[in-house]
């Protein structure tokens, strides 16, 4: 691809704008795209659109599996007294006496952590949007690489089936929580989940780091050289800083994991000690010395807390693009949100150890921590404002993607706010590992990244499959898991501040968290719900995608590139020349233009009277 | 069968809502609403977005109020209210900041709905507003570190030199607790030594371990410093004594401590509570497997008098234990035999050897 790429591209530079000439070049192109073997075109194929589709729907696969997980663990927590005979057709063994086993209990929280977290919120929803709209967004062909695209799409798919087997081990997946904290993930002795299926969550989770690695190199690189003629960084959509920042975010600190799962494997299988030492267990004293559980949660954090903004930015990067084009507005402060991302990724990666201010780690350290965590409200509340600044004096338009995307401010409002308080190292002593925490990040990162997804598929489906969703599905879905996330995480908190360790099988033996039995049940209610309101979603996509209205070019008069193309673009997005780009992507009823949006593919010569003064084309 | 039945009614349910939908789409193309690009339902979801600001506000003001005295864990440590005064500050200042910034996004999405021939605001930025929006949270946050700093030292800082000294060790899925004895001296521990009567893995070589002894709860005095030492003997567990404020992970390998200093006594709480079965409990609190949640472990807070009662009726490990401390002088004895055994090596080990013990 790559070969074909930069020809067309340096021919763009040539003929530009609505003409479109059929050079030799185009015509080989378009041969080639034909001959395909389907084989080629839909499974292993290096279009980056049909990529992005096949992370999309892995993800929904996975987003159905963790939230099921979800449900079932819920049904513990919310019926503690109650037996589950009527699981064990589903279940099998792991409901014993009509009592879901513990173990099968914190191999189910485990299990949605990291579904939800790595391949449904980083492979799902970044996967999908990256992959679909950098190429579109920024003005070229495909991926810098679609060999290495296609392949990243693969060992995710590796990883993917190797996670799923892991479910159906005899002795459990991974149970030792998503963080996998040593040595409960290190010895099979202390839960029999640490033995093959912490094995398969390794691999699976080495795989899955290649696979975003090399999603990354190309992300970045797409950016950096495939940007089509005047798009400088300064006309970028947002979406596309937002992509471009996670994938720099996620080439920097996945490594680390992978040095922290590689590390954990020789401590496991070869008898080194780098995480291990002084350890009594089954009636024996084993061998390792010196080790320390505390490096694996630094090293683990290391990318763990980044990994948080990689499942965010993008859905920050979606919202800011989706609440500009339905307000009609411009996003307000474009630089402002492109300095706070920055902001965002470079303290990103000094924050890491607030999430182990109580493992015993030095106070000094945990100062430190707490000062530079608190610093990173600070951009994170200046995107807050711009939002809100840009829907002030707007002209809203409900589409389904902008009720998501406004339900995505208030979520993230909710859950960061309360980030105050984790973030603060002397309330974390109280607060750490409690249901508190659990409601924060299921708001902050967990919902509201959600919310960036749906607000994503809903928005860009058109350009996807060249047909609408239903808009009526669509507001029922949105009420519903808007109302349903609030009733969920909102008493959660009340939950938290009473002290409710998370993990936690049942409260009933602790007088301390005698409480609050009936707010567990209406969490689980609330969540159950929520969770069946999900289907809507997923009834309303596969429908559309045959017997959906028929979408026009650009259905929400939008300004960017993607909108350029036709209904549905085919290999190598533009029939003809890329459009060149002349303006930023925010012209929304711009004073003295004849309609309330301009591309960016319309110069400034064609726009004479909204022109400001210092607005002159600079691309010819 | 009435799986079967159940399974059947959610078939016909899903068929009925199917038809629904279709017909609901069809009357749409027919009335002409389809294709229309903004229609009734954008004020439909204008106003549900007020209904939403409005109801929802409400009832989580309600709840939240409700919920209120059961939120709260009676405290019982010094820095425990200076932390609870820092919680609910910050919380009113977050507080404060939820309710303007969800009531301009709710109030905003509402006010400016789209009208037919209006046109939407220019306005990409504006430096100023821009500049006070950057620099008040970062006052904000500023002053909310110094607060949290403050008092994060102080509870962290050294514990008074006359605290009282309690260890405890986390293992699947209980915990052991332990007493430095009439020498305020804990003795060694060594994980190797550990089975199943020596728990904590005594080194009763060492003479600081001698008086010291294990306990099936933890006893402290009322407004006396204690210092809790944590160890854990397996995997990863943590002290957290909700009543207390505090937490601190259990960590093989790397022993942790925390310090505070009771405030009420367990009559005193019960009294306070009118819940004459209440005891003050430790709870482990980072995930260890299959008992992680019934780790629990009993704290009574005495009267300095009772506490000092309660100390002296103790009974050493090495008392209680007579044979393990035999099996010990055995291998000392031995050790020393050995050498005595070797005199080339004895003239140099023996002396060293004897001095040690």
């Amino acid at each position: 691809m790559a070969a074909t790429n930069l020809p067309t591209n340096a021919q763009a530079q040539g003929g530009i704008g609505v003409t479109v000439p059929h050079t030799e070049h185009d015509e080989h192109h378009h041969d080639e795209h034909h001959e395909q073997h389907w084989l080629f075109k839909y499974v292993f194929s290096q279009d980056h659109k049909v990529i992005a589709k096949q992370f999309l729907i892995t993800g929904i696969f996975w987003a159905i599996l963790g939230g099921t997980l979800s449900s079932l663990f819920r049904l513990q927590l919310g019926w503690p007294e109650s037996t589950f005979e009527w699981l064990s057709p589903f279940l099998g063994r792991w409901i014993e006496a009509g009592k879901l086993n513990p173990e099968f209990y914190l191999a189910l929280v485990t299990m949605h952590g990291t579904i939800m977290v790595f391949f449904v919120l980083t492979a799902g929803l970044s996967g999908t949007f990256s992959n679909f709209l950098i190429p579109l967004q920024v003005g070229a062909r495909d991926m810098a690489s679609g060999f290495m695209n296609m392949l990243s799409y693969w060992f995710f798919f590796l990883s993917s089936i190797i996670m799923f087997t892991s479910l159906f081990l005899e002795t459990g997946p991974a149970s030792a929580g998503w963080t996998i904290y040593p040595p409960l993930s290190a010895l099979p002795q202390a839960i029999p989940g640490s033995g093959m299926g912490m094995t398969m969550w390794l691999v699976s989770m080495a795989l899955f780091i290649v696979s975003q690695l090399l999603g990354g190199v190309n992300y970045i690189t797409t950016v950096i050289n495939l940007r089509t003629r005047g798009m400088s960084m300064g006309k970028l959509p947002l979406t596309i800083w937002a992509f471009f920042l996670t994938a720099i975010l996620g080439l920097l600190s996945f490594p680390v994991l992978f040095s922290a799962a590689l590390l954990l494997i020789f401590d496991r299988s070869f008898g080194t000690s780098f995480f291990l030492s002084d350890i009594y267990i089954a009636g024996q004293a084993l061998n390792h010395q010196g080790g320390s559980p505390i490096l694996f949660q630094h090293l683990f954090w290391f990318l763990g807390h980044p990994e948080v903004y990689i499942v965010i930015m993008p859905a920050m990067g979606m919202v800011s693009e989706i609440l500009a084009t339905n307000a009609r507005k411009p996003i307000f402060g474009y630089r402002a949100m492109i300095g706070s991302l920055l902001g965002i990724s470079l303290l990103s990666f000094v924050v890491w150890a607030h999430h182990m201010f109580v493992t015993g780690m030095n106070p000094f350290l945990g100062s430190v921590f707490m000062f530079l965590t608190l610093i990173i409200a600070v951009p994170s509340a200046v995107k807050t404002f711009n939002w809100l600044a840009t829907l002030w004096r707007g002209n809203i338009r409900f589409t389904t993607a902008m009720l998501f995307s406004i339900g995505f401010v208030s979520l993230f409002i909710s859950g960061g706010l309360t980030g105050i308080i984790l973030g603060n190292a002397a309330l974390d002593i109280q607060m750490h590992n409690t249901y508190f925490v659990v409601a924060h990040f299921h708001l902050v990162m967990g919902s509201s990244a959600f919310f960036g997804l749906f607000a994503g598929v809903y928005h860009w489906f058109p350009k996807m499959f060249g047909r609408m969703m239903d808009e009526k599905l669509g507001y029922i879905h949105f009420w519903l898991t808007f109302l349903g996330v609030y009733l969920v995480f909102l008493p959660m908190h009340y939950v938290g501040i009473a002290g409710f360790p998370r993990r936690y099988y049942a409260w009933t033996g602790f007088d301390a968290f005698s409480q609050f039995a009936d707010m567990n049940k209406f969490i689980s209610i609330a969540a159950i719900l929520a969770f069946f309101g999900q289907f809507i979603f997923i009834f309303n996509f596969f429908y559309s995608i045959f017997r959906g209205r028929r979408a026009t070019e650009n259905p929400w008069n939008s300004t960017t590139l993607e909108w350029t193309t036709p209904i549905v673009p085919g290999h190598g997005n533009w029939p003809g020349a890329i459009p060149a780009v002349y303006r930023w992507p925010y012209d929304y009823s711009k004073p003295g233009a004849a309609e309330d949006f301009i591309p960016q593919n319309v110069p400034y010569s064609q726009t004479q009277s909204s022109n400001l003064p210092y607005e002159r084309d600079t691309a010819e | 069968m009435i799986a079967l039945g159940i399974l059947l009614v959610l078939v016909l349910l899903l068929v009925v809502f199917g038809l629904l939908f279709r017909l609901q789409i069809l009357t749409s193309i027919f009335s002409g609403s389809f294709t229309r690009d903004i229609g009734m339902s954008n004020r439909v979801n204008a106003i549900l977005m007020l209904v939403f600001l409005i109801v929802g506000g409400a009832a989580f003001a309600w709840s939240f109020v409700d919920s209120y005295d059961k939120m709260n864990p009676p405290i019982a440590s010094v820095h425990g209210y200076e932390m609870e005064r820092l919680f609910w500050t910050t919380m009113i200042v977050i507080g404060i900041v939820f309710v303007l910034t969800q009531i301009l996004l709710f109030w905003y999405s509402y006010k400016y709905q789209h009208q037919e021939g209006r046109r939407a605001f220019f306005f990409p930025h504006n430096n100023k507003i821009e500049i006070i929006w950057t620099v008040i949270p970062a006052i904000v946050m500023a002053a909310l570190v110094f607060a949290g700093w403050k008092e994060w030292t102080k509870i962290t800082g050294p514990a008074p030199k006359d605290a009282v000294v309690v260890e405890v060790m986390g293992k699947q899925f209980n915990w052991l607790v332990r007493y430095p004895g009439r020498d305020m001296k804990l003795g060694v521990v060594n994980y190797r030594l550990i089975d199943a009567t020596n728990e904590f893995g005594f080194d009763l070589t060492d003479k600081n371990a001698l008086d010291d002894f294990t306990a099936g709860e933890v006893h402290v005095p009322k407004g006396h410093p204690v210092l809790l030492k944590i160890r854990s003997r397996d995997v990863l567990h943590a002290v957290y004594m909700p009543h207390f404020r505090v937490q601190m992970y259990a960590v093989p390998g790397m022993p942790t401590k925390f310090w505070f200093t009771p405030t009420k006594t367990t009559d005193e709480m019960r009294a306070q509570l009118g819940k004459p079965d209440f005891n003050y409990e430790l709870a482990c609190n980072q995930i260890c497997g299959r008992g992680h949640f019934a780790m629990k472990l009993n704290i009574v807070v005495d009267e300095p008098d009772d506490y000092v009662a309660w100390f002296a009726q103790q009974k050493s490990f090495s008392e209680q234990n007579p044979d393990v401390l035999a099996g010990f002088k055995q291998k000392t004895n031995k050790l020393v035999e050995n050498e005595a055994a070797a005199p080339a090596a004895a003239a140099v080990v023996t002396p060293a050897a004897n001095a040690s013990l």
